[in-house]
Order: C-alpha cells, then structure tokens, then sequence
C-alpha cells in the first residue's frame, strides 16, 4: 500500500475497497508476460555460460592435461544439454531484446523518426555480422 | 451470429460482499454493440444497481476502461460481435490492480497523486507576458511529443503491467508518458524538476520493460517507449553531473 493510499482523506467513505492480491503464477496468463519472464530467466543462463568460461580460462592456465580433463568434461551430457539449453536461452534473448530496441531508441534524421523497421534491421544485421566474426575466429583452421 | 450474448459481470457491494462474485445477465447481441451498450442495457433493463464508470463513449473520455476476458480494454471500443463466437460467456470485471469501490468502479486516487507528482503541465523558467508574444512551435517540435500527448488517463497500462501490481510504489506508464510529454516540448523548461522523481528507483527503474502498456494503449501512446527513452536521459545526465565541471551542466 502506498502512501499517497494510507493518507487520502475520504477513505472513510470507502470503509471496504476490495483488493485482490496478485497471484504468484500472474506470469503464466498471458503468453507475452511468459516470454518476458522466459527473457529474465535467459540470464541465469548467460550466467552458467560466464562461470563454464572461467572454469575453462582456469583450465586452460593450469596446463594441457587439465585442460584437456576440462574438455573431456565438457563433453558430459548434463554439460552438453546446459549448453544446449543457453544456446537457446541466448538466442531467444537476442532476438526479443533487439525487436524492443525501437521503442528504446527514437533516432530522428531530418526532423522525421527513422523507421522501427530500419532499428530492428541494423541491430541484427549487426548482430549477425559480430556473430561471423567470432564464428571465423573459432572455425579457422 | 446469436441473438443474445452471456455476459458475467464482477459484483461488489461493499455493504453487504466480503469478496466480489459473477453474476450472469443476457444481453441481447447486435452488430454495433459495444461491452459498454450491453452494460448499459443491464444497467436501464435488468438491474439498476449495476454501478460502472462512463461518460463520452467514444474513446475519449478515459472512464469505461475495465478487463474484458482477462485483457484491459476501453469497453466503449471493444465490440460485443468480436465474442458472439466464444463459447464461454464474456468476463467483465473492474481494472486490475486497483482497490475496488463498487462493483466496476476502482478506487484511482493513487495514480492521481502520482500523476501530480511528475508536473505534467508547461514549467517556465519566466514567463512571458502574452502582450509579448506566443510561444511558437514548428511541426517538428509539435511531432517530438504529439504521441505521449495522445493520453487519456483511461489506467489500462496500469492494469496491463504487472510491476504496478506486485509493487504498486511504482509511478506507472501514463504518468511517466505524460511527464515525457512535457519534457520533449519545446516550450518547457521543467525537465530537471521532473527529473527528481522520475529518476527514481519508483520511477523509470522500476520498469523492467514488459511492453504491455504500449500493446494495450487505446491512443497508441508507447509508455513503454517514452520509459526506455527516459531512461537514456537519464543516464546522460547522471554521466554529465559527475564528469562536466559545474558551470557546463
């Protein structure tokens, strides 16, 4: 209850408001409250991903045989289904987060607001192109 | 289409109801009927003591707001015919998230007090005498702010976002649009004053941007956009006040 509530000075003549509380599980009624709370969720999992990396960086400074007892656990299938699990957490995240970046960025150009279509294009373009970027790094032989 | 249509409609009586019931009443189905019409109908036909809020009927007014199956809708806009086809009877209760007086009535003096809070009206530093002149805008000065001046004060982006129901501190969409309204035309010079609220942990950082505000908005007002924009504002100036000498701010 807030303040302004507590202090409004005819809330005698409505001795009785209803109020009802707002359930725990208000996030499963409506699919766009689930993808919001789905987007929240993602961190936990960007999370773990940055935590893999370290324990790997620490692997890796601890010489070849730990890192490749590293690698040989990785390959565990709980790790495997983790991994596969952020990838998706990530990728969602990603897509959802860049389609609400019009509304954060009203960008004017001649006086006139540039498309939504046009934020929501570059952002993924760009995204698209960091992502080859690292891909090349990783694949190249 | 049917003839007539089930509707179930939220009771309170604060007299005589510890919590609120459904009660069922039939209204009959036409083309141009509005949820409103049909509330109107019960209200003239069946039972005088059904107690709601309404005025212009014709999305302007801001009063009918109430969820309809779940979702907050102005009922003066939400078609009967959009339902004729459900099975289930259509759901209409008071807006969610606010106390409820009566019936389909709510209790909105907490936006009232928020609304307030962010001054939503033209701040001068000095005002000029009108023998002096006007104060001019251009179109494009006009466009920077036209969309958050489209706000009615109808409450259904409260009702839609789920941050005012767990943790009702929050200033809320309309009124955080609506101090960007002020913000973003040219003629106000009020932008710090507000800023002092709206900066806040109850202001913009409250938000977790959900985006349902703006999806229900009647007016397509985008709080949801102004709260992010806000929130690079603020930012900007936080940055400034730490590193410009004080003279530059």
């Amino acid at each position: 209850m807030t303040e302004a509530r507590q202090t409004v000075g005819y809330t005698e003549y409505h001795p009785r408001w209803y109020r009802s509380r707002v359930s725990t599980w208000w996030w499963l009624t409506r699919w766009p409250y689930l993808k919001f709370i789905l987007r929240e969720i993602s961190s936990v999992f960007v999370a773990s991903f940055v935590v893999l990396l370290l324990l790997q960086i620490r692997a890796l400074s601890r010489g070849p045989e730990a890192y490749a007892r590293f690698q040989h656990w990785l390959q565990n299938p709980l790790v495997l289904l983790l991994n596969l699990v952020t990838l998706f957490f990530v990728v969602f995240h990603a897509i959802t987060w860049f389609k609400l970046a019009p509304s954060a960025m009203a960008v004017r150009f001649r006086g006139k607001r540039v498309p939504d279509l046009f934020i929501v294009g570059t952002n993924y373009a760009a995204w698209a192109v960091v992502s080859l970027v690292v891909a090349w790094f990783l694949v190249r032989p | 289409m049917p003839e007539t249509i089930n509707l179930e409609v939220l009771r309170y009586s604060p007299e005589t109801d510890t919590e609120p019931s459904f009660q069922r009443y039939d209204v009959p189905l036409r083309k141009d009927w509005v949820v409103l019409d049909a509330l109107n109908y019960i209200k003239d036909k069946v039972d005088g003591s059904l107690t709601f809020r309404w005025s212009c009927r014709m999305g302007i007014c801001g009063s009918c707001g109430m969820m309809v199956n779940g979702e907050p809708k102005l009922t003066c806009a939400t078609f009967l015919s959009n339902y004729a086809n459900d099975a289930a009877p259509v759901r209409v209760q008071p807006l969610r998230y606010f106390p409820v007086i009566r019936d389909l009535v709510v209790e909105v003096t907490d936006f009232m007090t928020k609304l307030q809070s962010v001054k939503p009206w033209l701040i001068r530093a000095e005002e000029k005498p009108t023998s002096e002149s006007e104060y001019l805008q251009t179109p494009d000065q006009l466009d920077r702010y036209k969309q958050f001046s489209m706000c009615i004060n109808c409450l259904l982006c409260y009702a839609a976002c789920p941050v005012y129901g767990l943790d009702p501190v929050f200033i809320g969409p309309a009124a955080i649009a609506l101090a960007q309204r002020y913000n973003m035309d040219s003629r106000d010079e009020g932008a710090h004053e507000r800023m002092d609220v709206l900066a806040q942990h109850e202001g913009i950082w409250g938000c977790t941007f959900v985006g349902e505000c703006t999806q229900v908005c009647p007016k397509h007002v985008d709080p949801a956009g102004a709260i992010q924009q806000y929130k690079l504002t603020a930012t900007i100036e936080r940055f400034k006040s730490f590193l410009l000498p004080r003279g530059a701010k």
